[in-house]
């Protein structure tokens, strides 16, 4: 297998990847406790409610933390090579991982300052971490 | 009720072994740990397996069974990744402890190495990340690892150098057994100016791939005065449970190994300062040096410089990793965890040779499975 892993939407995260084909990152906001999660579930991780409502992200948020990638889980990522891997924290307060894009990898630190943007892999556009 | 004993352990060779197998190496490890219990195999009647790469299964206990035509009366594979072990030895304790068994055989061997083609293993790891949510980002298990190290590191000081002395530590114990996969020694430079996998851990920071096997017999408490070597008891075990995927750990500092831990002491109704030799799971330099700060044998940020200093050696603060563990002994799969077990057993029966932790009598294991995600404890005590 040479192409990288494109993500297979199920029921819980059909509409998630459907927004990512319309540039837009999902966040999933709950009816009865007010809190927000990532990733799409079937049900509120934090009080188990069912009412689940979608709200798009601002679109920023900041490294967590990351780490420059030398040795690739896969031939398909290692014309990539060196990439970094990043956990963003969105504003919306929650947490994805990401590829941090748009700068040399030297310039990647804790703290920065990221917007989010799309990569189409295959059919399917995946969110990306673009370095302002 | 007594608590249940180890009255029986084995390992066979590790490394790159070939004309092995995964249900072979299951084999020789099971005999050899029913032999040394002093045992015959109907007198097993309890069995628990882990999971294998190479031979992958859905019922991977029933296999092992039909493989070696016994019939036990309890069955089960656990699959916890590399806390396994650990989970396993829990889970066999309870059997006996509730009556329900009186000698369970706990399993586990894969050839990983030379079963797989190369980079096989890495890239079966890395199916541990979340398919549609880490997958397509190039998520290794290292590089997930890196994400807390690089965290860790940026919260709390923690230097590479520090993290390097790990792996130095490990190889001197491997240097000191025969067995293990890798003896050549190392230095920190060494570790230092090995490949980068995942910045910042080097090729020495992370744990081998290697093939082999494990196993021990856990027996019910009453059998001791039976026993055809020292007993080892099970003083106290315990879990801890945060996450499966790194994105969703709710802490990037604390995971599950210090709940386990506490559960685990408070069982056996000792603390940290109590253990005289740890096994602790060591699949990268940044797992165990966390491990000992969450688990309370340093302090936050203490760790780092303690290890510097051969805190981790056989004549130090904490000798932890005897046999060389993942990073020099060998890795293979959930034996790598057995490993740590095995060699526990083995420094209280006072059997480790040249690595042996003088008068040790209190010994603690720990294994780690996923992102730190599972974790499991186990206190053993030379009876
Ligand atoms: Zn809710």
């Amino acid at each position: 297998m040479t192409e990288k892993p494109i993500p297979v939407p199920n029921p819980d995260s059909v509409e998630f990847w459907k927004a990512c084909n319309e540039e837009k990152f999902l966040i999933q906001t709950c009816n009865s406790c007010g809190k927000n999660q990532f990733y799409p579930r079937a049900i509120c991780k934090h009080c188990h409610g069912s009412d689940l409502d979608w709200q798009p992200a601002s679109g920023r948020g900041k490294v967590k933390t990351f780490t420059v990638v030398n040795h690739a889980p896969s031939p398909a990522f290692k014309e990539d090579l060196p990439y970094v891997l990043a956990l963003i924290d969105l504003e919306e307060g929650v947490r994805a991982m990401m590829n941090v894009i748009g700068c040399d990898v030297v310039d990647v630190h804790i703290g920065m300052d990221i917007e989010l943007t799309f990569e189409a892999r295959g059919d399917q556009k995946i969110p990306q971490a673009k370095a302002i | 009720m007594k608590k249940a004993i180890i009255t029986g352990a084995y390992d066979t060779d590790v490394g790159e072994l070939h004309g092995s197998s995964c249900m072979g190496l299951h084999a020789e490890a099971a005999l050899g740990a029913i032999t040394d219990a002093g045992l015959n195999k109907a007198d097993i009647d309890g069995v628990l397996c882990a999971y294998s790469f190479t031979e992958p299964h859905l019922m991977l206990s029933s296999v092992f069974c039909e493989y070696m035509n016994i019939q036990p009366k309890f069955n089960a594979a656990i699959e916890v990744g590399g806390a396994t072990a650990c989970v396993m030895v829990m889970q066999a304790a309870a059997l006996v402890e509730s009556g329900m068994c009186r000698n369970v055989l706990v399993v586990t061997g894969d050839n990983r190495l030379t079963g797989m083609p190369k980079g096989g293993a890495v890239a079966t790891l890395a199916k541990v990340g979340h398919a549609q949510y880490e997958h397509p980002y190039g998520m290794s298990v290292p590089a997930a690892y890196a994400l807390v190290a690089n965290h860790y590191m940026n919260e709390y000081g923690t230097t590479s150098e520090q993290l390097a002395s790990i792996s130095v530590s490990a190889r001197e114990h491997a240097i000191r057994n025969t067995k293990a996969h890798r003896r050549t020694p190392i230095t920190i430079e060494d570790v230092l100016n090995s490949r980068m996998i995942a910045s910042p851990l080097h090729v020495l920071d992370c744990c081998l791939i290697s093939d082999g096997g494990a196993a021990i017999i856990v027996s019910a408490g009453e059998t001791g005065a039976d026993a055809a070597k020292k007993p080892i008891e099970i003083l106290g075990t315990g879990q801890g449970h945060t996450h499966e995927h790194i994105m969703a750990a709710p802490s990037l500092s604390d995971f599950g190994c210090k709940h386990a831990a506490h559960t685990a002491f408070g069982r056996a109704g000792i603390t940290a300062k109590d253990v005289d030799v740890a096994e602790i799971y060591d699949s990268f330099t940044i797992t165990l040096l966390m491990e000992l700060e969450s688990i309370g044998f340093f302090e936050r940020g203490e760790a780092g410089p303690a290890c510097l200093s051969g805190a981790l050696k056989l004549d130090g603060q904490l000798p932890c990793n005897t046999h060389g563990g993942l990073m020099s002994y060998g890795h293979s799969g959930a034996a790598g965890g057995m490993f740590h077990v095995v060699e526990a057993v083995r420094q209280l029966r006072h059997e480790a040779e040249g690595r042996q932790v003088k008068d040790s009598e209190i010994a603690f294991v720990h294994g780690d499975g996923g992102i730190l995600s599972a974790h499991c404890s186990l206190v053993f005590g030379r009876t």
